[in-house]
């Protein structure tokens, strides 16, 4: 089985970092996994986003039209992205940023307000974490465990900022979890 | 060993430090940038120098120098980047220079745009800069295969004396996959270059050139380099997916485009259709005699790439007419989807008269 996901966002909310999080811990569990960032030419405080592809097979397209997932940080990535996910995939968006729902109701939703309770968990620059916390319970496509294990191996630097980012991804994840 | 995950273009980067290369020289462009910026922090650190020169010309002039020299020598760059460098590419064809040139293609023709095309195939593989030259041309289609071929490509640049191109798009120098790197070679214990340019004490100088006005001795010189050309037949790569019984449409894709397509055949032999793919993986010298092989049992060719048609040529080439071969390319930056392919496979097929199961 081969989950495609397409993680959308402003430039500086961090989707490259939490799309590549999820390529991490998918190595990490042996499976085959692709990161790809969508390189044109854009503008400062842009859109920007990236596909990242989990399978148990050799991965053919790292990019994908018809994503089975989507990470949704702001509200143009919901309006670009909403309508390529495939029916029953599952779509997080930012509540704290988004202020509808999306119009498709064969997705499985999880809204979290991940500004707010990045800001609780001690920056708001966590964020990001909040979402991929709640993509991985929604999902179950990577494990807690395996998510904090690749934070702390590649934010080891900063013991403090690791701090904060586990706090949100957890927090993400019993949103992720009750919403699911 | 040790899983990774790297974007193509450092892991490129790092391929060339295992080969033991210890001298880069380059200039920015899109998107290749990775590569030089990766080793403008590598090299220093493995005792290696990194020089961002002032232009395309001078890199690859620098190139041709330190070759000479008989060190491993890499740049990268990309299209109209590439376009600068054909001056020196042609210089160390002609005086039997190993080196390796990354070439991470962008759309053009002209400055073009910066996302992933195909659009200089005929330029690596037909020639790039003048003279009745060849080199060995390498196209990988995963960050792995782009690790392991720029380590080959140092062995069979020093094997032949002669330039390799590694050739891939912007989305395999920006993707990034888990890679495991080979243990690395000590520059120290690479063999001697008995022609290299290393001081003349106590024997015979040597002497690196591309310049015979006699033209019977620049014929000569000619077909011996034509018989080099041809034993580089013996490393010729391909690779083929479920192509072991006949298929209707046999896919015929190299790099990005053949993991495009293969998501493609997974998703036709689902549905009952019999297709393969065919994936040339050294495009100079061109797996031709496999490609006429695997042609023989395939009902119709679709070659598809991200250009308008230029490996059509050599496919055509290959099957002489054989079977009937069809062209499908996206340009300008844009990629297929594996959808696009399915319908223009059935499209192809339809067309043949065959059934689409």
């Amino acid at each position: 089985m081969q989950s495609e996901i397409i993680l959308a966002g402003f430039g500086g909310q961090g989707v490259l970092l939490i799309g590549k999080l999820i390529a991490l811990a998918g190595m990490d569990d042996n499976r085959e996994v692709t990161w790809m960032p969508a390189y044109g030419p854009e503008m400062r405080g842009g859109t920007c986003n990236c596909t990242v592809v989990v399978g148990d097979k050799k991965i053919g397209s790292p990019i994908s039209k018809r994503p089975h997932h989507l990470i949704a940080l702001n509200l143009p990535s919901l309006d670009k992205f909403e309508d390529e996910v495939r029916p029953g995939g599952i779509i997080v968006t930012n509540t704290s940023l988004i202020n509808r729902r999306p119009k498709r109701d064969d997705i499985k939703l999880v809204e979290v307000p991940a500004n707010a309770i990045a800001i609780e968990a001690g920056s708001p620059r966590a964020a990001n974490m909040v979402a991929l916390g709640a993509f991985a319970a929604a999902s179950g496509l990577v494990t807690l465990e395996g998510l904090i294990d690749v934070l702390d191996k590649n934010l080891a630097k900063n013991p403090k900022l690791a701090e904060i980012n586990r706090v949100a991804v957890s927090r993400g994840y019993e949103l992720g979890r009750a919403g699911a | 060993m040790e899983k990774k995950l790297m974007k193509g273009c450092e892991a490129i980067g790092e391929a060339a430090i295992c080969a033991g290369a210890r001298l880069f020289f380059g200039y920015p462009i899109t998107p290749q940038n990775e590569i030089p910026e990766y080793l403008s922090s590598r090299m220093p650190q493995v005792g290696g120098t990194f020089v961002q020169a002032e232009s395309e010309v001078a890199a690859s002039n620098m190139l041709y120098g330190a070759s000479g020299a008989g060190k491993r020598v890499i740049t990268s760059s990309s299209s109209p980047g590439i376009s600068l460098m054909g001056e020196a590419l042609s210089y160390m064809a002609g005086a039997e220079l190993p080196a390796v040139i990354v070439s991470i293609m962008r759309a053009g023709p002209g400055l073009g745009g910066i996302l992933p095309s195909q659009s200089d195939y005929f330029q690596a593989t037909k020639g790039g800069g003048h003279g009745d030259y060849r080199v060995m041309v390498l196209a990988p289609e995963t960050v792995q295969e782009a690790v392991d071929h720029t380590i080959k490509a140092f062995d069979y640049a020093d094997k032949y004396r002669n330039p390799v191109i590694i050739l891939a798009d912007g989305i395999l120098g920006q993707m990034m996959e888990p890679v495991t790197f080979p243990e690395p070679v000590r520059p120290e214990d690479l063999p001697e270059k008995p022609w290299a340019t290393t001081g003349a004490k106590g024997r015979e100088r040597n002497i690196v050139n591309s310049l015979y006005l006699n033209p019977d001795v620049l014929e000569e010189r000619n077909w011996q380099l034509v018989k080099k050309y041809e034993a580089m037949r013996e490393d010729v790569e391909f690779d083929t997916y479920h192509l072991d019984d006949e298929v209707d449409v046999m896919i015929v894709a190299y790099g990005t485009v053949a993991r495009i397509a293969r998501t493609a055949v997974d998703t036709m032999r689902e549905q009952g259709m019999r297709v393969g793919l065919f994936r040339p993986v050294t495009v100079y010298p061109f797996p031709s005699d496999a490609l006429a092989e695997a042609a023989d049992k395939a009902g119709a060719v679709l070659t598809s790439e991200l250009s308008t048609g230029q490996m059509l040529e050599d496919v055509k080439a290959a099957i002489a007419g054989k079977r009937p071969v069809e062209f499908f390319g996206r340009v300008g930056g844009n990629l297929m989807a594996p959808e696009e392919i399915v319908e223009q496979v059935t499209a192809l097929m339809e067309r043949q008269g065959r059934s689409v199961a």
